[in-house]
């Protein structure tokens, strides 16, 4: 999937995260992070229930040659994470901005978000 | 984790450079070069190679001549190896060490005929190794020469390989299709190979040999690298309606692992001895000169000291229980006094070893690794904790290799 196909309704971060505007909002990582990875084999998520705080490390995306962390696009509390994606990680290559969501969170303080032309930027697509 | 020497100087393009671009090839800095890192998937271009077959340029490689009436006995000298008792057509798998027992590199040397030897040494070491060969042949009626800018390197390995270098051969020469099928593993030959789905169609003159890096069945094709390109093109149109797939450094990396395969830089560097990795069948102590007395190699009495002594430390295979895979730098630590089981690892848990390999096994379906452990902790069936970003994953020492290919009769 090329940047070229990234969706209007989302904001994004530096750190190649996705946010939507649900309540609770919907966290993943974009297609550049994902494909950077290469095939993705292990997330390591917060747990639901815990505290996270916007831009700090709060788990792990794995791939079969590197790890990335991964950072809270906001402040709050997470109520849900993607179980089927924790099973079988490839559905968040195949699927970053659908079926390949990680966690769902009831947002309290947003950091600092791009709009989709500024983080088109960022990664200079 | 780069230094700064690396820095100064920008990366080398394979003479395919051009035809991983448009593959649309992920690139990354390997050992000076700038190679391809994957194509399209890790998993789907290591999974192609154990079901059919994978292409892989390995032009970084370096690739070294050593001819003159005394080239074996300069090899002799120079390797821990007996390059005489090699019969011209075949290769075999050495290794270049300091006068301590260090190893510098690890090689394949083929014996193209009597008096002419050429060395395959890995990409960041052939330098060093050209330069090391050139020292230690001096006094030695022989050549050193360095023809690693001129000479391109591509694998086709799987089990579909066979056929499709066969299929590589001129159509009107069908003895050269049968050399192709009948070729013993870690025999070379000569042979020419078609290049007509390329521009300049045609033909090219190759060095095929029945070696490789994947545990599967393959062959390395040596040619000119005004050739290179062609020779991929036509590759590529004669073994992909067989499955055949361009695959990355990734998927090198992963099947080498499952196989068995040392990586220099991580199961062999400067601190270690062919011993340590297991490998001591590559040293050959009874070489002898022509008068019958032992033969003088450069580690000699190093490596036949540490042959007689009780090792520090043993490679083994771990297999992950868990689903966190080893990475190379990693500790091994004991099960016990500050390992919490499936949590965190603390200051006061017992280090007995370091991973020097570990990746996902896509055909295996759990982690594998390669580690330096004590001897005590070395046998089969023994459990161990892995250090992973500071939380414990069980492992249990394995034989290796990981994964043998299944034997055709």
């Amino acid at each position: 999937m090329t940047e070229a196909q990234l969706p209007a309704h989302l904001q994004y971060t530096a750190e190649h995260e996705w946010i939507d505007g649900s309540e609770p909002a919907v966290v993943g990582i974009t297609a550049t992070a994902a494909d950077a990875l290469g095939d993705i084999v292990y997330l390591e998520l917060p747990e639901v229930g815990a505290q996270v705080t916007a831009g700090s490390v709060i788990g792990e995306v794995e791939s079969t040659k590197s790890v990335s962390e991964l950072f809270s696009p906001v402040t709050g509390t997470v109520v849900e994470v993607n179980q089927a994606a924790i099973d079988d990680p490839a559905v968040v290559n195949s699927d970053p901005y659908t079926d390949g969501w990680l966690f769902k969170v009831d947002v309290v303080e947003t950091g600092d978000l791009l709009t989709p032309e500024q983080y088109a930027a960022h990664v200079g697509s | 984790m780069t230094d700064a020497t690396a820095e100064q100087q920008p990366d080398r393009h394979s003479p395919l450079h051009d035809e991983h671009v448009a593959l649309g090839a992920h690139l990354t800095s390997f050992g000076g070069w700038l190679m391809p890192l994957r194509y399209t998937s890790d998993l789907a271009e290591h999974r192609s190679v154990r079901a059919a077959a994978g292409l892989f340029d390995l032009s970084h490689m370096g690739e070294i001549e050593v001819a003159g009436p005394q080239a074996a006995a300069a090899l002799d000298h120079a390797l821990v190896g007996n390059l005489t008792a090699v019969t011209p057509g075949r290769a075999r798998y050495t290794m270049i060490c300091q006068e301590d027992g260090a190893v510098l590199d690890d090689l394949v040397v083929y014996r193209l005929a009597p008096e002419r030897f050429l060395v395959v040494a890995n990409a960041g070491n052939a330098d060093l190794v050209a330069r090391e060969l050139v020292a230690r042949a001096a006094g030695f009626d022989a050549t050193v020469t360095d023809q690693g800018a001129d000479t391109a390197l591509v694998a086709v390995q799987g089990p579909r390989a066979e056929e499709i270098v066969a299929g590589l051969t001129d159509p009107a020469d069908p003895a050269a299709a049968d050399t192709v099928r009948g070729m013993k593993y870690y025999a070379a030959a000569p042979l020419a190979l078609r290049t007509d789905a390329g521009d300049d169609a045609g033909s090219v003159d190759a060095l095929v040999a029945r070696t490789g890096y994947t545990g599967e069945d393959g062959f390395e094709l040596f040619v000119p690298a005004g050739h290179a390109a062609d020779l991929w093109r036509t590759v590529l149109a004669a073994g992909e309606p067989l499955g055949l797939v361009p695959a990355g450094l990734s998927a090198r990396d992963s099947l080498r692992l499952e196989a068995g395969m040392p990586l220099y830089g991580h199961e062999l560097d400067t601190t270690t001895t062919p011993y340590e990795a297991g490998l001591g069948r590559v040293v050959k102590l009874d070489k002898v000169s022509d008068d019958g007395t032992p033969l003088e190699f450069v580690g000699r009495a190093a490596l036949a000291a540490r042959r007689a002594s009780a090792p520090a430390r043993v490679l083994v295979g771990l297999k992950g229980l868990g689903r966190r895979p080893a990475r190379a730098g990693y500790a091994v630590v004991l099960p016990g006094d500050g390992v919490e089981a499936g949590g965190a690892v603390e200051d006061s848990a017992r280090r007995v070893g370091t991973v020097t390999s570990g990746a996902p096994s896509p055909t295996l379906g759990h982690p594998i690794a390669l580690a330096y452990v004590t001897p005590e902790l070395s046998a089969e069936g023994t459990e161990l904790v892995v250090d992973v970003r500071g939380r414990a994953e069980p492992v249990v020492v394995v034989p290796l290799p990981f994964y043998r290919r299944p034997q055709q009769s």
